[in-house]
């Protein structure tokens, strides 16, 4: 890390003068300590709304795909080529850059255990990490932060709302683009004194705190510029408004591509610095493409493109110590729907990125579009529980126990069978 | 359960029931504070933010000039090849953004001034259960429009016409891609597939009605029923320009998929519109959309995690008065499980920020100072993340980095307005009865009026209510 700047100096002493342990960076004792797990470092990446599989990773060679897919299909010579079946979208060039180095596999055919279609339902079940819905209340990753002992690893959710994938009883981070605390260091601390006998609103606001203390040394130059919301509907690409949407709007495609890779090497600002958050989760909506959905996957997949680029070049040698998983709640139909888009469906592709990633082809089988391999004759269908991958990234990166995965993290998960030989 | 006592219940009445107490509300809310409430149940339904304001269809209009303006700006750049100043897009552009801002600022407005708050979180309420989200281009700038037309006539009426009043607005049709679902089998579709055009069935409004507006997804129904459903809502539309219901809802009965329809299990014979009208009324009068509602109702008003026997009791108005809002909105007054003292809901930001200004008897006086917050805060104005609206749960907006920015938000805040205020009266008038001796300690104590000011703001029970 370079020589913190003094504006980020001061504010970190100001926040220590205040009696704050900035815990982040007390974490780094365990860094020798338990060896080279200890570095291990999980992102995930949700894309909200349902994510095409297809789209992603179009298996340009299945003999079915132009057929089903019509005018939303990609073309096969336009894909950026993975093998004999798969490409992935011409938008995704640096994760095809990764690919070629091994640093980045597609998990083609995967869902969650939910098969109601439901973006609400199917989102739940995939970050509570329950065999289904309503089975669970917190996050998996909250339950993940539990059992690797909390306060020793830290999570990190990047957005103004906490996402339910990293809530629960460790109190995680959060953080979004924004102006920091730094008036006089009194109400803060008056504050703490009230939020004292407050269960919801004390370990929040500590955390806010000690988060803001690494904040500006996570900044990338330039710092991610939010461009100010004026419910300035008209300025901005569509479907970029969601709350959890993290890539600022911005008035042109370039400027929100560049936004998005600043976003990400925030990120991964966070993440290189001592005792800085391991796990981290990050949202990106927009993916619910029931019409006009070639233009709306064109930009969404550049900007997760583009995070994805930021986080890579941010983590720097840290990527090797790095699996990144994209994922979302369900695929789409595997036919093209009337109006130009896809509805609710079932399989859908998964990314799984990462520096020390196994050379591998396709992670789990591809069961074909034929028709009558299709899941109720309309979605991929699934050959993977997304259970099983996540449990394998938790095992064999992060070295969580798989007693606990299956007893605590995904609690009834023994039947998703844990992917293994990732890393 | 008993009733806490009346100078609670003002207290309660104003901050858990409407936005936030203005100075003097929780006082003149005390001596009736349940009939503080009621009073406000009216059978026009809420207020409306703007009087004379556009309807949806001036918008939609406005919209395609933007879009044909667009079109030839592009063509001309094409012809000369070079870098024609697009000024009348600009300002077209800059029009609708002014529109939408413009409806925003209204209801935050009304909002912030309205002595009925309790009717106005009541049209909010209803306007979030019906979602419609400016993450189209399109929709932004109908979303006023829409809340104004479909939505704020019919919340004390019955729960049926609100969801058709929803159901056949063109905000509510674009949004979920209705306008251009075409059956396969109809003249539209069958022209278009010799055609080789495409066109074709989009089930997303339908699946959205039966699993957020109605019965919800517990109901069991299955996918065969959405895409039944998604058939008979075919031919819902909206008018062409040169049509004669131009940008209003349109019936197309040539794109209606012909023949009956079977969902959850009921045969639906009719023709044209009334198929799926009739599929609405019977999905309006289930007891599984009372149970549906009657929980969002409590979660929204109450706590995340509501007393059982207040849904109940929410459940069975909606069943025996057939949906009737009006008589549900006394239903939850009249709930003595719905006066407990202890705050349960953290506001969301824009509960916060509202409530905020009504605390100084202010009101945002641009759009400028309160979107930036709200998008902050993340709660960006008419941009729910999903057809499903606003998150209820604390844990969603007590998040880290959002109270580091309530926190400045108050910080700013209170710099604005502080300076004219008694601390200890300012407390007082606020919260009455709820505030908590470490709070009105800690303000009475405060070395400034502007700490004063931000410590009451970033209070628990300022946040909460």
């Amino acid at each position: 890390m370079n020589a913190l700047p003094s504006p980020h100096l001061s504010r970190r002493s100001l926040l220590a003068g205040i009696g704050l342990s900035v815990s982040f960076l007390g974490g780094s004792a365990f860094a020798t300590a338990d060896g080279p797990l200890s570095t291990r470092k999980m992102v995930v990446v949700i894309c909200r709304g349902g994510m095409d599989g297809l789209t992603v990773s179009p298996p340009v060679g299945d003999p079915d795909y132009a057929g089903l897919r019509g005018d939303v299909a990609v073309p096969a010579d336009q894909a950026l080529k993975l093998d004999s079946t798969f490409a992935l979208h011409p938008a995704l060039t640096s994760v095809h850059a990764l690919a070629l180095k091994g640093q980045a596999r597609i998990a083609p055919a995967i869902a969650s255990p939910d098969r109601a279609r439901s973006h609400f339902e199917a989102q739940d079940v995939l970050e509570t990490g329950a065999a289904q819905v309503y089975g669970v209340g917190s996050g998996w990753l909250n339950r993940t932060l539990e059992v690797m002992g909390p306060r020793k690893v830290e999570g990190l959710s990047v957005g103004a709302t906490a996402p339910l994938i990293l809530r629960g009883k460790v109190q995680a981070a959060s953080w979004s683009p924004g102006p920091g605390v730094d008036e006089t260091a009194r109400l803060p601390t008056l504050l703490q004194d009230i939020y004292k006998a407050d269960p919801l609103m004390g370990p929040a606001f500590a955390r806010g705190l000690e988060t803001e203390a690494m904040a500006q040394a996570a900044m990338p130059p330039p710092a991610p510029k939010v461009i100010p919301a004026s419910a300035d509907k008209a300025s901005m690409p569509p479907n970029m408004m969601g709350a959890q949407t993290m890539v600022p709007a911005a008035p042109n495609p370039k400027q929100g591509r560049e936004a998005a890779r600043s976003l990400g090497a925030t990120l991964a600002g966070f993440m290189v610095q001592p005792g800085g958050p391991r796990i981290a989760a990050i949202s990106l909506d927009g993916w619910d493409t029931h019409a006009g959905q070639v233009g709306q996957l064109n930009s969404r997949l550049s900007y997760l493109d583009a995070v994805l680029d930021g986080l890579n070049t941010g983590l720097g040698a840290e990527w090797s110590n790095t699996v990144v998983v994209v994922t979302t709640e369900f695929g789409r139909t595997a036919r093209v729907n009337g109006t130009g888009g896809t509805d609710h469906g079932t399989g859908s592709t998964a990314l799984v990125l990462g520096g020390g990633l196994k050379r591998g082809g396709i992670i789990g089988d591809w069961p074909t579009l034929k028709q009558t391999a299709l899941f109720e004759n309309r979605d991929v269908t699934p050959s993977l529980d997304l259970r099983g991958l996540f449990k394998g990234v938790l095992n064999e990166h992060m070295g969580v126990e798989r007693a606990a995965l299956e007893g605590t993290v995904f609690p009834d998960s023994a039947g998703a069978k844990m992917v293994t030989g990732l890393v | 359960m008993s009733l806490p006592p009346t100078d609670m219940m003002a207290a309660i009445a104003a901050t858990r029931f409407g936005l936030g107490a203005r100075p003097g509300e929780i006082a003149a809310a005390r001596s009736d504070p349940r009939g503080f409430l009621t009073a406000q149940i009216r059978p026009q339904g809420a207020d409306q933010p703007q009087a004379g304001a556009e309807g949806s269809a001036q918008r939609l209009s406005d919209f395609r000039d933007y879009q044909m303006q667009k079109r030839d700006a592009k063509a001309a750049q094409g012809e000369v090849g070079g870098n024609p100043k697009p000024d009348p897009l600009k300002d077209a552009k800059k029009m609708l953004r002014d529109d939408t801002g413009g409806d925003f600022l209204a209801r935050a407005q009304l909002a912030s001034t309205t002595d009925a708050a309790f009717r106005e979180r009541w049209a909010l309420f209803w306007a979030n259960h019906f979602t419609v989200s400016a993450t189209k281009q399109i929709t932004g700038t109908v979303i006023g429009p829409f809340e104004q037309e479909a939505i704020r006539p019919h919340v004390f009426g019955r729960f049926e016409d609100l969801l058709v009043a929803s159901s056949t607005h063109p905000a509510m049709l674009l949004y979920l891609d209705q306008a251009q679902s075409i059956g396969p089998d109809s003249k539209a579709g069958a022209y278009m597939q010799r055609r080789a055009k495409g066109g074709g069935l989009n089930e997303n409004l339908a699946r959205e009605i039966m699993e957020l507006h109605t019965v919800g997804v517990e109901a069991g129904y299955s996918q065969a029923d959405v895409t039944e459903f998604a058939r008979a809502m075919t031919g819902f539309s909206i008018g062409r320009p040169q049509e004669e219901r131009a940008f209003q809802f349109l019936f197309r009965d040539n794109a209606h998929e012909p023949g009956a329809r079977t969902v959850m299990g009921r045969r639906y014979g009719q023709d044209g519109q009334a198929q799926a009208l009739a599929v609405m009324r019977d999905l309006a009068a289930s007891p599984q959309t009372a149970r549906h509602v009657a929980t969002k109702l409590a979660v929204h008003f109450v706590g995340d995690d509501p007393p059982p026997a207040l849904v109940a009791r929410l459940e069975k108005s909606f069943n025996d008065s057939g949906g009737r809002l009006d008589d549900l909105a006394r239903a939850l007054v009249n709930a003595p499980e719905s006066w407990d003292p202890a705050p349960a809901k953290f506001k969301m930001p824009y509960e916060f920020a509202i409530s905020t200004w009504r605390s100084v008897g202010g009101q945002p006086q641009a759009i400028g100072k309160l979107a930036p917050v709200l998008t902050g805060l993340g709660q960006k104005p008419f941009s729910a993340p999903s057809p499903k609206g606003w998150p209820e749960e604390a844990q969603v907006w007590c998040a880290p980095d959002a109270l580091i920015k309530r926190l400045r938000f108050s910080e700013a805040f209170a710099a604005q307005a502080a300076d004219r205020l008694d601390p200890v009266e300012f407390a007082q008038s606020t919260l009455g009865a709820r505030l908590t001796p470490p709070v009105a300690k800690a303000v009475a104590r405060a070395e400034t009026r502007r700490e004063a000011m931000a410590l009451l703001l970033m209070s628990p029970e300022f946040q909460r209510r």
